[in-house]
């Protein structure tokens, strides 16, 4: 088996992750959706590290992990603020600023 | 597939096995992630692509890594999903009409599209050479070697991730402080309007779901000292969902003997 | 004839007074506003007379100066100098101008006086006395400056106030009208001004006088002969002659004194000062010249026509001073042969007409301010002295001896007879049935307002005039009856103005000697009053104007169809062109400039329709972004 098999499966779940972001009208399941394309990416770096021979690729994929850690804990807060003041998890509710 | 992808040498066959009976599950599940209606339903599948994805670390000599992303990823970012899940309504479904006039359309051939210019940009990339694979990066042992690189090359950025922490942290505490507008009712102010006149609640508390009848389960009222139900001894959701028992079967029978003797 | 014009060989620092006299008058009292309401006609007046005064002083010292030297100038400043462009702002008084000065300052100065009661019931009496001394300034402004430029300014001086003045009672929109109407056709004499200038200029290098009149000699025909007809053309404006004259019959709209003052004995000579100044121009340019007696003999017989059909008297007397104006047109056409008549005659005329003209205001002030001459009738018994200081002037313009225009209008007739071969004949006789005209009717004019019986309504009171208004009227009609004779006595008119217009030569022989042409003369007046007579007393004047009259009276009603001409020639395609002018800019231009606006608006409105505020859609152009640019990049490298 090719190790770059694993990157077409990263290429894969991205596509989808993507797709779900733009289909999915709950809030929470889109951010789920960003989490599946940020996993996509690591996968991406972890069999870059491997095929290149260096561990750069997982120090990056840790970084990665870090930051998504950090930006799931202030989007959540973001979603329930929201969702304290309009009682919607949807982010169809939240279009105001438009023409 | 030979010709499509760089080629990058041979693996060898457990971890083929392991791959192509991982790999296809974990894209069904993310898949059925972004298809299913209830949202909890999405966080679980997620958490098992995370799980598979986890074990691909592992299989491809990053075992650090793979064990950092079932501790903070599957265990502390989807339990917070799943918490904020619970905070917002588990029963929260999408209905699954598309609302924007040709969003569906369009978002598919947007990610479609990605996915092709991706796949395709792999196709044309090439290597001298086969995969190096880890084993000599990982000579002294793959945490060391992870060690080395943080805290040589990538000290800085490991110091601006760590300042990130400490904010994130801060903004989620701002993000969801929730500011009083009265001031908070001191326990004497509670016991007060207990007690005066017109107030709904009682002044000493509720008797127990069952009490003075034969069954003391959560759905059958209490019975007040005159022997009919006391409406507030069952939670109101219970009362809303129409699962109150009636209390008559259970009620004490009366000592008709009283009478006659 | 070479340097016949008279350079100036003195100067005299009285000259600036002459003009700032009035000027100043008019400044307070426009400045000074109603405070000066008590005493202001009176200022104005004194004024008026002041430099009257200084003309006297000037003529005495003047008269002490032997031919050559009569002329004296003074220098103010220097107003434009501007690379081969200089004009000095400077006066120049020499015998031409000090006879207009005297006629401006005394006519005008008895006028005033003659406001004083013909006013008294206005409440804007000092306004008009500002008017007034504006205007005298302008006029001797006109008159004594020493460069075309200098007289330009006072020329569009005179032009604003005959506009102020004429329609002084703006209240009525008719007379704002009138007005307007003659400061437009004022306006199109002074383009021809301004292209007179610029063709001195380009021609001779300046445009002052003396500058002019040295290079006179040695320029090409062609300059002298357009500057000539533009000049002509300035001239026609500002006097009322045939192209421009229809101005001059609305300009009747102004109070009387106006009329008089401007309309009469100033302004409308203006352009007969102009052709006189300008001789070293005309001498030299005879095609010039002929166009200048072909206007003058148009306007004569036209001006004459217009008179008989006329039943406002003031309309009367404005075609009348159109007539005359163009007797005088015609004699300074004539070259130095003419120009001394002309200018005799046009003093003459002062005299007369304004007489008459104040007559003729004496008459409607004791009658209501009716002008209709159908509704007077044996006003002699009722104002005497208007009755006689009317009839010399009568008498003065149609030439009966010895009045003033007897010795004037004759003159110029046998100047046009001896203008040598056909033409003279033809200008000739024309004069005299002009001549034969005039005397039509004036005596028509005469006979309805003070002979035969009266037709006037019941409310009507005619009355005397006040002590104001008769003594002028009187100065006046003694200036009609002897001031051409005094003026004839030796030549002495003619020899007086001889070193500034040049010597006219009559070719011998003679074809008229003088007592024939006065013969042929007063033959025609005879004609002329016989046929008034027979006319208008032997038939009773109907008091309603008569509607089935002849083809000619209908014309001359409608003064020979020339505003009908002037609208539909000139009105009517400038509105036309105007009004789709209007519709290019309002179509096209502001179309085109909506458009673009509105362009913009409707582009925007669509566009704006992005910001649809749905989070997804923003992810899908994002999404949409990034398959662009990793396409690109991948593009890129293969």
């Amino acid at each position: 088996m090719n190790p770059s098999n694993y990157l077409f499966v990263s290429a894969l779940l991205f596509t989808i992750g993507s797709l779900g972001v733009l289909t999915r009208r709950n809030s929470i399941v889109i951010f789920m959706c960003i989490e599946l394309m940020l996993n996509a990416a690591n996968l991406a770096f972890v069999t870059f590290a491997r095929i290149q021979g260096n561990l750069d690729g997982q120090v990056i994929a840790f970084f990665t992990m870090v930051v998504a850690a950090c930006e799931v804990v202030v989007g959540l807060a973001i979603i329930v603020s929201i969702y304290r003041s309009r009682r919607s998890a949807s982010v169809d509710d939240v279009n105001l600023l438009k023409f | 597939m030979n010709t499509l992808a760089l080629n990058a040498g041979v693996t060898g066959i457990p971890e083929a096995v392991l791959f192509w009976i991982l790999a296809p599950l974990a894209v069904l599940a993310a898949a059925g992630m972004v298809i299913v209606k209830k949202a909890v339903h999405s966080a679980l599948l997620l958490a098992y692509v995370m799980i598979s994805l986890a074990i691909f670390y592992i299989a491809q000599d990053a075992p650090f890594l793979g064990i950092v992303q079932i501790v903070v990823y599957t265990g502390a970012v989807m339990m917070l999903f799943l918490f904020i899940l619970m905070l917002v309504g588990v029963d929260s479904s999408d209905s699954l009409i598309e609302t924007i006039r040709g969003q569906r359309l369009a978002a598919l051939l947007a990610g479609l599209s990605v996915g092709v210019l991706l796949v395709a940009g792999l196709g044309h990339a090439f290597l001298s050479g086969g995969a190096v694979g880890l084993d000599q990066a990982n000579s002294g042992g793959n945490v060391q070697g992870l060690a080395s690189l943080l805290f040589s090359r990538y000290v800085w950025a490991f110091e601006v991730v760590s300042a990130l922490l400490v904010t994130a942290a801060l903004g989620a505490m701002v993000l969801g402080h929730r500011e009083r507008t009265v001031p908070r009712r001191t326990q004497r102010q509670l016991s007060q309007d207990r007690f005066r006149e017109g107030s709904e609640l009682p002044g000493a508390p509720l008797p127990n779901p069952g009490v003075f009848s034969r069954h003391n389960a959560v759905d059958i009222p209490a019975l007040l000292p005159d022997g009919t139900p006391a409406p507030t001894s069952v939670s109101r959701v219970i009362k809303a969902r129409g699962g109150v028992l009636p209390t008559a079967p259970f009620e004490l029978k009366q000592e008709h003997e009283e009478d006659e003797a | 004839m070479d340097s016949a014009h008279a350079l100036a060989s003195g100067s005299s620092s009285l000259l600036v007074w002459l003009i700032a006299l009035p000027a100043l008058g008019s400044a307070i009292l426009l400045l000074g506003g109603r405070r000066t309401d008590k005493w202001g006609h009176l200022l104005a007046t004194a004024l008026s007379g002041g430099s009257f005064i200084i003309g006297i002083v000037e003529l005495i010292k003047m008269l002490g100066r032997s031919g050559e030297n009569r002329g004296v100038s003074q220098s103010l400043f220097t107003w434009i100098s501007v690379g081969n462009f200089n004009v000095e702002a400077g006066l120049l008084l020499d015998q031409l101008s000090i006879s207009f000065v005297l006629l401006i300052t005394g006519v005008g100065t008895l006028i005033h006086v003659y406001s004083i009661t013909y006013m008294s019931h206005d409440l804007d009496r000092r306004r008009f006395f500002a008017y007034l001394n504006l205007f005298i300034a302008a006029m001797l402004l006109l008159v004594l400056g020493n460069s075309y430029l200098n007289l330009y300014v006072g020329w569009e001086g005179v032009g604003l106030a005959s506009y102020l003045l004429i329609g002084f009672w703006n209240q009525n929109p008719v007379y704002a009208t009138a007005a307007k109407k003659a400061f437009v056709a004022n306006r199109v004499g002074d383009f021809g001004l301004s292209i007179a200038m610029m063709i001195a200029f380009a021609t001779f290098g300046s445009v002052s006088f003396d500058g002019v009149a040295a290079g006179a000699g040695k320029a090409n025909s062609g300059a002298l002969t357009a500057m000539g007809a533009m000049l002509l053309l300035a001239a026609a404006g500002k006097s009322a002659q045939f192209p421009l004259q229809s101005w001059l019959g609305d300009a009747m709209a102004g109070p009387t004194p106006v009329s008089a003052l401007i309309h009469a004995a100033t302004m409308v000579t203006a352009g007969v000062y102009l052709i006189t100044r300008s001789n070293f121009v005309f001498d030299r340019a005879p095609t010039a010249q002929l166009l200048v007696v072909i206007v003058g003999v148009i306007t004569l017989l036209f001006g004459a026509i217009i008179g008989t059909a006329k039943d406002d008297i003031k309309k009367a007397l404005a075609a009348s001073t159109m007539s005359q104006i163009g007797y005088m047109i015609l004699a300074a056409g004539l070259g130095p042969a003419g120009y001394a008549f002309a200018i005799m005659h046009l003093l003459t005329h002062g005299f007369f007409k304004a007489g008459m003209f104040l007559g003729a205001g004496s008459v409607m002030h004791g009658m209501n301010d009716e002008v209709d001459m159908r509704k007077y009738g044996a006003l002699r018994k009722f104002m005497p002295v208007t009755f006689v200081t009317f009839g010399f002037g009568y008498l003065a313009i149609i030439g009966v001896p010895p009045f003033a225009g007897f010795f004037s209008k004759d003159k110029i007739i046998e100047a046009a007879f001896n203008a040598g071969g056909a033409r003279g004949i033809i200008i000739g006789s024309a004069a005299l049935l002009g001549a034969a005209i005039t005397a039509f009717y004036m005596t028509r004019v005469m006979i309805m307002t003070f002979f035969g019986k009266a037709r006037w309504s019941a409310d009507a009171h005619p009355h005397e005039s006040g002590k104001l208004m008769v003594v002028p009227m009187v100065i006046l009609a003694i200036g009609s009856l002897g001031a051409g004779a005094l003026l004839s006595l030796g030549s002495s008119f003619k020899n007086w103005l001889e070193p500034v217009v040049g010597h006219g030569f009559i070719e011998p022989p003679a074809r008229m000697t003088p007592l024939v042409v006065s013969a042929l003369a007063l033959g025609a007046v005879v004609l002329g009053v016989g046929m008034a007579y027979l006319r208008y007393v032997r038939q009773p004047i109907p008091e309603l104007a008569p509607t089935n009259v002849s083809v000619l009276t209908r014309a001359a009603r409608r003064d020979l169809y020339q505003d009908a001409f002037n609208e539909a020639i000139f009105m009517r395609p400038g509105q036309y062109l105007t009004r789709a002018l209007v519709f290019l800019d309002r179509v096209f231009v502001d179309g085109a400039v909506n458009g673009i606006g509105a362009l913009f608006g409707g582009a925007s409105v669509r566009l704006r329709r992005v910001q649809t505020g749905y989070v997804r859609t923003y992810a899908l152009f994002i999404l949409g972004g990034a398959a662009i640019v990793v396409a690109a990049m991948l593009a890129a490298r293969l």
